[in-house]
C-alpha cells in the first residue's frame, strides 16, 4: 500500500510540487530567520568568543553585558590576583574611540587594550603583518571587515595612519575577528596605548581576564573571586550568556524574529496543509474504493501518513539547504550579514515541518476516516 | 473462461456455495435519519440470489438498488434485518472482519470506474492483490495477464486518462475479478458508456465474470441489457416488487 500512496501522491504532479513548495518555504523562512537570529545572537559576543586564552572575566558588578563597560580601580587587578586558585589575571581595555581620517571623515571603533607584558587576548590570525608589530609605537591592529570598510577598494595592507583623540595611529597588521554586533571596525592594540586612543577617565581599566589553577574549577574560583573582592566573575561561558540574556530580555530582536519564525510557521502550514487537504479531498473517491475493496482505516491512515513524510521531508530538506545556500552566499557577499546555522536550528525546523505536516495530514485523515465507503456507488 | 482467472490462488474465507445462496436478505430495511427527518430506503426486503448468474438489479432512481447493494456488499448497516453473503451472516460481524471479508470475496466496478489515475492500468488492476498483501511484482504480472483476457493487452502501461471509457470500464472488471472474488457487485457498469460500448461492457461481465461459484449483480437503469441477466430483480420504493427469470418465468 506504501506504494499506492507514493503513487498516488506523485502521479498529480502540481499538487504534489504545491505541497513540498509550502513546506519548502516554510522550512526555509524559519530556518534563514532563526539562523539570523542566531547569528546576531553571537555576534553580541563576538568579543568574548575572540578574546582567548583566559577562562574567567572579571568586571564590575553592575555590569550587564559585554558593550556596558563600567571600568574598575586599577587595583582591583592585584585583588583578583590575590584570591586563591587564580593562576594568573591580566588587564584589559575596551572602550568605544572614535577615529579621524585624512579626509576628514569619522568613524566609531571598537578598541581593545591587551596587557602589554602578555598580549592575553591578542588575535588568533594576523593576515597581514605580525603582532611582535604591536610594540611598536602608536601601533593598532585593524580587524579585516573594518578595513575593507574603510578602504573598500584597496588591498590589505599596514601603514595607514589617522588619529584618535588627538593621537596618531598607525595600522601594523589586519587581522580576522568575529563580526561584532555594532558592525564597528575593530582595534587591537596594547593596554598602555588604548588608554591614550579615549580621553582619560578617573578609572581605566575595563575587565580583567585570569586563569584558573588547574586543579580548582573556573566556577570555584569565580565564586572566590566574587567572595573575596566583591566584583562580578564569569566564566567566558557564563558570561556570554549573560550578554546574551541581556539582549534577548532587554531589546525588541527576539519578539521582532520570533514573529517572523511564527510567519513562516503559519503561511507554510497553511500553504502545506490546505494543499495537502486539498489533495486527499480530490483522492476520496480513491480512498474511499479503496475502503470499499478492503483496504482497513489503519492503512489507509499509514498511507497519508507516509504521504506527508514525504512530503515532509523533501520540503525540509530542501529549505534547509535553499537557507544554508541562502547563508553561504550572503555572508560571502556581504560582512555584515549576521548567520549562523549551528545544529539547533535544522532540528527546531524539523520539529516545525513535523508539526506542520502533523497538522496538515490529522485534517485529512479525519476526512477519510469518517469516509462511508458507500459513497463510491454515487456517481 | 480464461486459464489466468481460473488458475488464481483461491484467497476466499467464505464456506462452499452448495449449501447457502450467494446472497440471502432476510427483512432487510435501511432508514437514513437527517435531523428529524426519518427517510426508508429499503423496506422489509427478501431476496435470496444463487450463485452462477448474473443478477440484474433494476428500478427508478432512488428506489434503493444503490442502498440495496451497499449493505450486500458489507459497506453499509441494515436498519433492521440479516444479510447473508457467501454464507457469511454480515449483521453479525465485526467492522474490521467486514473489511477483511470484503476483500477477499467482493469485487467491485463503479460507475465513474474509480481507477487510480496516477497508477497504469496494469497496476490499477493489481491494486486488490496488493490490498492482499501480493508481492507488487507478481501481482501486476498477473494484472497482465488478465488484461489480455479483457481485450486490453496493448494497453497495460497507459493511464486511465489515455483509455476511453469502455477501455477504463474493462480494466475495472479486470480490477474486480483479478483475486478471484465470489461475489461481484457492478453499479451501474454502462451508464456512462454509449451503446456499443456498453453492449461491450456486458458481454465481458458475462463472458469472464459469470461462473459456477461466483455470484454477479448488476445495478443498472439501462434496459438495453436486460438481456444479459439470468434474473431480473425490479425494485419501487425501497421494495422489489417483481423478479422475473429469463427463461419467462416470473414472481
Amino acid at each position: 500500500m506504501n506504494w499506492i500512496a507514493f503513487k498516488m501522491l506523485t502521479g498529480d504532479r502540481m499538487k504534489y510540487i504545491g505541497i513540498i513548495f509550502g513546506i519548502t518555504f516554510a522550512s526555509l523562512l524559519i530556518a534563514q530567520q532563526m539562523s539570523i537570529f542566531v547569528g546576531l545572537m553571537r555576534n553580541t559576543i563576538s568579543q568574548i568568543r575572540d578574546i582567548e586564552g583566559a577562562e574567567i572575566w572579571v568586571m564590575d558588578p553592575n555590569m550587564q553585558f559585554v558593550d556596558d563597560v563600567k571600568p574598575l580601580n586599577d587595583d582591583d587587578l592585584y585583588r583578583v590576583r590575590g584570591v586563591e586558585g587564580v593562576a594568573w589575571a591580566v588587564k584589559l581595555y575596551k572602550n568605544i574611540a572614535r577615529a579621524r581620517f585624512d579626509d576628514g571623515n569619522f568613524q566609531q571603533c571598537i578598541i581593545l587594550g591587551l596587557d602589554d607584558d602578555t598580549m592575553v587576548g591578542a588575535p588568533r590570525e594576523i593576515l597581514v603583518g605580525s603582532l611582535a608589530d604591536l610594540r611598536k609605537p602608536d601601533a593598532v591592529i585593524m580587524d579585516e571587515a573594518g578595513f575593507k570598510y574603510l578602504w573598500p577598494n584597496e588591498p590589505l595592507g599596514v601603514g595607514k595612519t589617522f588619529e584618535m583623540n588627538d593621537r596618531r595611529a598607525v595600522i601594523v597588521g589586519i587581522c580576522k575577528a568575529s563580526q561584532t554586533f555594532q558592525t564597528f571596525p575593530i582595534l587591537y592594540t596594547r593596554y598602555s596605548q588604548a588608554t591614550l586612543f579615549v580621553p582619560r577617565e578617573r578609572k581605566v581599566m575595563s575587565f580583567v581576564l585570569a586563569q584558573n589553577d588547574p586543579n580548582v574549577p573556573a566556577h570555584e574560583v569565580c565564586d572566590r573571586i566574587r567572595a573575596q573582592t566583591g566584583l562580578a566573575a564569569h566564566t567566558r561561558d557564563d558570561f556570554a550568556w549573560k550578554t546574551i540574556n541581556y539582549y534577548l530580555s532587554r531589546t525588541g530582536i527576539p519578539v521582532n524574529f520570533g514573529i517572523t519564525v511564527a510567519l513562516g510557521f503559519i503561511v507554510g502550514s497553511a500553504i502545506a496543509g490546505q494543499t495537502f487537504y486539498l489533495f486527499t479531498i480530490e483522492n476520496l473517491k480513491q480512498f474511499g474504493s479503496l475502503k470499499a475493496m478492503g483496504v482497513s482505516n489503519t492503512r489507509l491512515v499509514g498511507m497519508i501518513l507516509l504521504q506527508a513524510m514525504v512530503v515532509g521531508t523533501i520540503g525540509y530538506g530542501l529549505g534547509i539547504g535553499l537557507a544554508a545556500l541562502f547563508g553561504e552566499v550572503a555572508q560571502r557577499s556581504s560582512h555584515t550579514l549576521a548567520f549562523f546555522m549551528p545544529w539547533h536550528v535544522p532540528m527546531l525546523t524539523a520539529i516545525a515541518v513535523l508539526a506542520i505536516i502533523t497538522l496538515a495530514s490529522l485534517i485529512s485523515i479525519r476526512r477519510v476516516l469518517v469516509l462511508e465507503p458507500a459513497m463510491v456507488f454515487r456517481g | 473462461m480464461s486459464t489466468a482467472i481460473m488458475t488464481m490462488p483461491a484467497t476466499a474465507q467464505a464456506p462452499p456455495l452448495a449449501t447457502h445462496s450467494a446472497i440471502s436478505c432476510r427483512g432487510v430495511t435501511k432508514e437514513f435519519v437527517a435531523g428529524d427527518t426519518r427517510v426508508r430506503a429499503l423496506d422489509g426486503i427478501d431476496l435470496e440470489l444463487p450463485a452462477g448468474e448474473l443478477a440484474l438489479l433494476v428500478g427508478p432512481s432512488g428506489c434503493g438498488k444503490t442502498t440495496l447493494i451497499s449493505i450486500v456488499a458489507g459497506l453499509l448497516e441494515p436498519t433492521r434485518g440479516e444479510v447473508s453473503v457467501l454464507g457469511t451472516n454480515l449483521t453479525r460481524i465485526s467492522g474490521g472482519q467486514k473489511v477483511d471479508f470484503r476483500g477477499k470475496n467482493i469485487g467491485f466496478v463503479f460507475q465513474q470506474y474509480n481507477l487510480l489515475p496516477a497508477l497504469t492500468a496494469a497496476e490499477n488492476v493489481a491494486v486488490p492483490l496488493i490490498i492482499a498483501r501480493h508481492p507488487r511484482h507478481q501481482a501486476v504480472a498477473r494484472a497482465r495477464n488478465l488484461l489480455e483476457q479483457v481485450g486490453l493487452a496493448d494497453r497495460t502501461e497507459s493511464l486511465p486518462t489515455q483509455l476511453s471509457g469502455g477501455q477504463q470500464q474493462r480494466v475495472a472488471i479486470a480490477r474486480a475479478l483479478i483475486h478471484e472474488p465470489r461475489l461481484l457487485v457492478c453499479d451501474e457498469p454502462t451508464a456512462a458508456l454509449d451503446a456499443h460500448a456498453g453492449q461491450t461492457v456486458m458481454e465481458l461481465i458475462r463472458k469472464v465474470a459469470v461462473q459456477p461459484d461466483r455470484a454477479v449483480i448488476v445495478v443498472t437503469h439501462d434496459s438495453r441489457v436486460y438481456g444479459f441477466g439470468d434474473r431480473i430483480v425490479s425494485m419501487t420504493d425501497g421494495k422489489i416488487d417483481k423478479i422475473e427469470i429469463q427463461n419467462g418465468k416470473s414472481r
